[in-house]
């Protein structure tokens, strides 16, 4: 039953081959079993095995709220719970219980859903491997599977295992590790440069980033206000359209949701051709830092996924789809943009944090501005102090035109790129989610959080630029059997045209289940019985 | 939520300018909005009424003042600028704060309709050009009242620009005649206000009062076109009435309704404006104009004996009568303005740009609220000159006094007296008899019934103006008043009356 996609679960719930308690038992049993993997930073066990007993009662009346009534799904640590503590993975915010929910959040709950917990992440989100937050770096339940453990007894270097273990990605990586691991079935994180579509590549998950202004922000603790967007981690498109579904829709706490109309519910049609579809393959040229590279083709884009990359479009295109390759010029200067905007407004939004409300307060007390001092010296790790620091410098009277100003018009001239390929016919664009497979642990902390998120964010970033809806669906495993994940975007507001692609795409490259047998040995029975192999790509 | 009141101690000189009596003081450093408005070297320096009634030595330049001023009015609204939370004077401490004024993480600003219209109105009033478009903007800086470490305010592109401000200024040898000026009105921003500090210097600890903080203000920047106390208090006077008009703002100033901040510079005509100072939180029409005045006449001092003038921030000290250096140890503060990501743009409508089959709760029409816009003082005195053909400046007195018009037009409605007469009798007697008594119309002794039967007896001969007089003496009661009246009944009584009864009789009679 764990191993069920979401939609196959709900359907379970509502014959009554399992029941929302049940359900939540074998989650919450998973959750401690797995809990090594550090995907949650706060397990609601109460909470989840309350509303599983009101979901209960409502299917016993034959009357479920619908998909998600009863279906165990987990929430990143920077969304607002009401009455469950919410850190971003700081010491800023240890021990603050919020006293309300988020909209997304409140919306799940409004649905049926049961909150199994609060997942860990990148302090604040800022990072791209889940290893910077307070609690400890997430592992990637990859690095246990039987695929990727067999794969590695072949290799004769192959070190210590305990000490390898991989990176979920991030900064949402709890969410994908707790998705990953089968202890929910869906999970929020949030995208503000891929920290959504990134954790998905690296744990063989869908992640979804909403259109910005689809999904209400009210109650998700800010990154990067104009980029922020609550993301979506599943296992399979379907079930990330249930979840957009219940989610997507004006909220008037956020003004800056969008008052159109949306189709609900969230139905993708099952595409069968593509043949009117064009798929616009970016040529894109990329500065990471001072390093610039010319072509697509960056050192750093690992030949497996470069491979995968193409193979796609050859799929595509031997369907009958029009497979263009297209410009966009601007995208270079995306990772050095977003630097300047996202510390600027980093270093606004952290501003309240200052030890009198709420969260951390030091001992202190020779004066206001001593205390404002040692409280955000204590509160805030490094990342996020250096992003402080630096957007401060932005921001400044003296450095304002020539920084924030100059950004605002280069992230003008990317979002630009993104309309004139539009325009000029395509539907959706296809690019590879991250350089590579997910990283040990080990290697990704040699380099630090400043250029490990400059190099990860790379294919992901220009489109929280835009605005614009973007999705990484899992197409393989790499030779050291991890999973690789591609990205389609797509139009403003245009979701559901890209989630359908997205479907017919993930019913085309059949990838496998993660296989945790051989780890979580009470549980394997449990796994096995569900025929695993077979769960979550098919109808 | 109301939010626990916070204390935390700080010692010493941290609050060293909490030197306010009570405890409870303003801020500092850097208050709701201090756009800076004062223009240096341009053009705008020779329109500017140089008046040089400073002191002027023999053998020495006249020196000319420069003032412009920065109000912030509150907006009167039932809830907060950017959250639900009501607004309410005197409310217990931390009962108005909703998750978002407390700056709670994940808290998003909605921006609230009334004020919008609040500050279009105020606009039109003031002659300003309405920005279809207008933008919001984070000012950060530091401070316990401050729950989010910025303010929201309208620094790019704030939502009127442009206006004037027309105010009488009376002037000739009985200060009896009303001269009018103007003053260009750079622009009107809406921004939020902040909560309230009360430092306890006793057991050094200050709590935080969020009540108002996120109030819902209009900032209007009057460019230095005024050159004295007078002037500048005349139009923060006119200013009120016009807010009052409109009911955009209730402009309390003692309620802390209406701030003032005044922007104060000396120099010599012909040559360029001199170094300003800004003088923070006048919070009374009568300390504006003597705290701009005692600026005034500081800064020549200090020039005439060879001093600089620091480009600082003072306080006036109501007691002293003087003004302070506020020893800003932080010196310039950078603000770091930004744009308010989760705010998009403010976009106005008139009748030709609304959009068809708009929703009219969705979208502000700029010609509906011109249609709305009351009658303005302005006009009502012109109205009361010609309906009553009384003189400008008395005009002015009756809008000035607050309910003195309302007073007037009710003595007018009861009595057959002529409106010169009862216009007179409001103006001379009857507000000449409240200030000797210190006080306000409201609570004048005499309602309009009472004067305008009076008058009617002066009208129809039956008592001689001066007993008139004398009655409105004892009504006001000036206890020497019925002294003479008593003898003036003995004398028409020959005598006859008992004193004590003709006592009791006209005490009756004047419900005394």
């Amino acid at each position: 039953m764990l191993g069920r996609s979401l939609r196959e679960v709900s359907a379970a719930l509502k014959q009554g081959q399992i029941t929302p308690t049940e359900l939540c038992q074998k989650c919450l049993s998973l959750i401690k079993k797995t809990k090594f993997l550090n995907a949650y930073i706060t397990v609601s066990e109460e909470v989840a095995l309350k509303q599983a007993e009101e979901s209960e009662k409502r299917y016993k009346n034959g009357q479920s709220l619908g998909d998600l009534d009863g279906i165990p799904i987990a929430v990143k640590d920077n969304f607002s719970t009401s009455g469950i503590e919410t850190t971003c993975a700081s010491n800023m915010l240890k021990g603050y219980i919020p006293p309300y929910n988020a909209t997304v959040v409140q919306k799940l709950l409004d649905q049926g859903a049961l909150l199994m917990g609060k997942t860990n992440l990148d302090e604040f989100a800022m990072g791209s491997g889940s290893t910077d937050g307070v609690f400890g770096p997430v592992k990637n339940p990859w690095s246990y599977s039987k695929q990727y453990r067999e794969k590695r007894k072949q290799n004769p270097h192959s070190e210590n295992e305990d000490s390898d273990w991989l990176i979920t990605g991030g900064s949402s990586g709890g969410s994908a590790a707790a998705v990953s691991a089968f202890t929910c079935y869906a999970a929020l994180g949030s995208d503000t440069g891929g920290s959504t579509r990134n954790p998905a590549a690296h744990c063989g998950l869908v992640g979804f980033k909403p259109s910005y202004g689809l999904v209400s922000r009210h109650g998700l603790i800010p990154l990067v206000n104009s980029m922020d967007v609550p993301g979506i981690l599943t296992r399979c498109v379907d079930d990330a359209a249930i979840v957009l579904g219940a989610l997507a829709g004006p909220d008037p706490r956020d003004s800056t949701t969008v008052h159109e109309p949306i189709n609900k519910p969230f139905m993708l049609p099952s595409l069968a051709d593509v043949s009117k579809l064009c798929i616009g393959i970016p040529k894109f040229q990329f500065c990471i830092l001072t390093f610039c590279y010319k072509e697509y083709l960056v050192p750093e884009l690992s030949s497996e996924v470069q491979s995968l990359w193409s193979k796609a479009a050859d799929l595509f295109e031997s369907e009958g789809a029009k497979v263009i390759e297209v410009s966009l010029p601007h995208t270079s200067y995306s990772i050095v943009c977003y630097h300047v905007l996202c510390t600027s407004e980093v270093a606004s939004n952290m501003a309240r944090f200052d030890g009198l409300q709420y969260g951390h307060r030091c001992d202190i007390d020779v004066s206001t501005e001593a205390m404002y001092a040692a409280t955000r010296r204590e509160g805030f790790n490094d990342v996020v102090r250096g992003r402080i620091l630096s957007g401060n410098f932005f921001l400044l009277k003296e450095n304002y035109e020539n920084y924030f100003v100059k950004a605002q018009k280069v992230r003008r001239l990317i979002a630009n790129d993104f309309v004139n390929a539009f325009n000029s016919g395509v539907d959706v664009l296809l690019t590879p989610t991250t350089l590579s497979e997910a990283v040990p642990y080990l290697e990704f902390i040699k380099e630090d959080n400043r250029t490990r998120s400059a190099q990860d964010d790379i294919f992901t970033q220009a489109v929280n630029m835009a605005g614009l809806p973007a999705v990484s669906i899992p197409v393989a495993l790499s030779n050291q059997g991890l999973p690789i994940g591609l990205q389609f975007i797509g139009r403003a507001f245009c979701d559901q045209q890209l989630l359908t692609v997205a479907k017919w795409f993930e019913k085309q490259v059949q990838f496998p289940v993660i296989q945790l047998q051989e780890l979580m040995d009470d549980c394997s029975a449990v796994l096995e019985n569900e025929k695993l192999a077979s769960v979550s790509l098919k109808q | 939520m109301a939010a626990p009141m916070l204390r935390w101690g700080c010692r010493g000189r941290r609050w060293a300018f909490a030197r306010v009596d009570g405890g409870s003081c303003h801020r500092r450093g850097a208050p709701t909005g201090s756009t800076s408005n004062q223009i240096r070297g341009e053009s705008s320096v020779a329109q500017q009424p140089l008046h040089t009634a400073q002191k002027t030595r023999k053998g020495e330049h006249k020196w000319a003042a420069v003032v412009g001023l920065e109000i912030h009015a509150q907006i009167s609204s039932n809830s907060k600028l950017f959250s639900g939370s009501q607004v309410r004077f005197s409310a217990p401490p931390n009962s108005l704060v909703s998750f978002f004024d407390a700056s709670l993480p994940g808290t998003l600003p909605v921006l609230n309709r009334r004020c919008v219209e609040a500050a279009v109105m105020t606009g039109l009033a003031l002659n300003c050009h309405i920005n279809k478009k207008s933008l919001f903007d984070r000012k950060h800086y530091f401070y316990a009242d401050l729950p989010a470490g910025y303010q929201i305010t309208q620094q790019r592109l704030p939502i009127a620009v442009n206006g004037s401000l027309i105010y009488g200024v009376c002037a000739g040898k009985k200060q009896s005649q009303v001269i009018p000026k103007t003053v260009r009105i750079k622009q009107i921003q809406l921004e939020q206000d902040s909560g309230k500090s009360l430092h306890d210097n006793l057991r050094s600890q200050t709590l935080i009062d969020l009540n108002r903080a996120g109030v819902g203000l209009l900032e209007v920047v009057l460019e230095p076109d005024m050159s004295c106390g007078e002037e500048a208090a005349t139009a923060v006077r006119e200013l009120q009435l016009i807010l009052q008009a409109l009911g955009t703002s209730q402009a309390n100033m003692a309620e802390g309704q209406l701030r003032v901040d005044a922007n104060i510079s000396v120099h010599h005509p012909g040559e360029p404006l001199g170094v300003r100072t800004e003088v923070k939180n006048l919070n009374s029409i009568r300390f504006l104009a003597k705290a701009i005045d005692y600026e005034i006449q500081r800064q020549i001092n200090e020039l005439e004996n060879g001093g600089e003038i620091l480009n600082e921030t003072r306080s006036f000290h109501h007691k002293l009568g003087c003004t302070m250096s506020m020893r800003d140890k932080e010196g310039k503060q950078d603000y770091r303005f930004m744009p308010e990501p989760n705010l998009p743009p403010l976009v106005l409508y008139d009748a030709t740009s609304l959009p068809a089959g708009a929703d009219p709760q969705q979208v502000i029409n700029i010609d509906q609220i011109r249609e709305t816009l009351p009658e303005l003082p302005s006009v009502t005195r012109e109205k009361l000159v010609q309906q009553y053909g009384m003189l400008l400046e008395h005009s002015f007195t009756l809008l000035n006094e607050v309910g003195l018009l309302e007073f007037f037009q009710n003595v007018i409605k009861e009595t057959r007296a002529e409106p010169k007469k009862v216009t007179s009798w409001v103006l001379n007697t009857f507000l000449g008899y409240l200030k000797q008594q210190n006080l306000a119309v409201s609570e004048s002794p005499v309602t309009p019934s009472a004067l305008a039967e009076l008058l009617d007896l002066l009208d129809s001969r039956t008592i001689s103006s001066s007993a008139a007089k004398q009655v409105m003496d004892v009504k006001n009661r000036n206890p020497r008043a019925i002294n003479k009246l008593i003898g003036l009944v003995r004398k028409a009584t020959q005598s006859r009356a008992d004193p004590v009864m003709i006592k009791e009789i006209l005490e009756k009679k004047l419900s005394l």
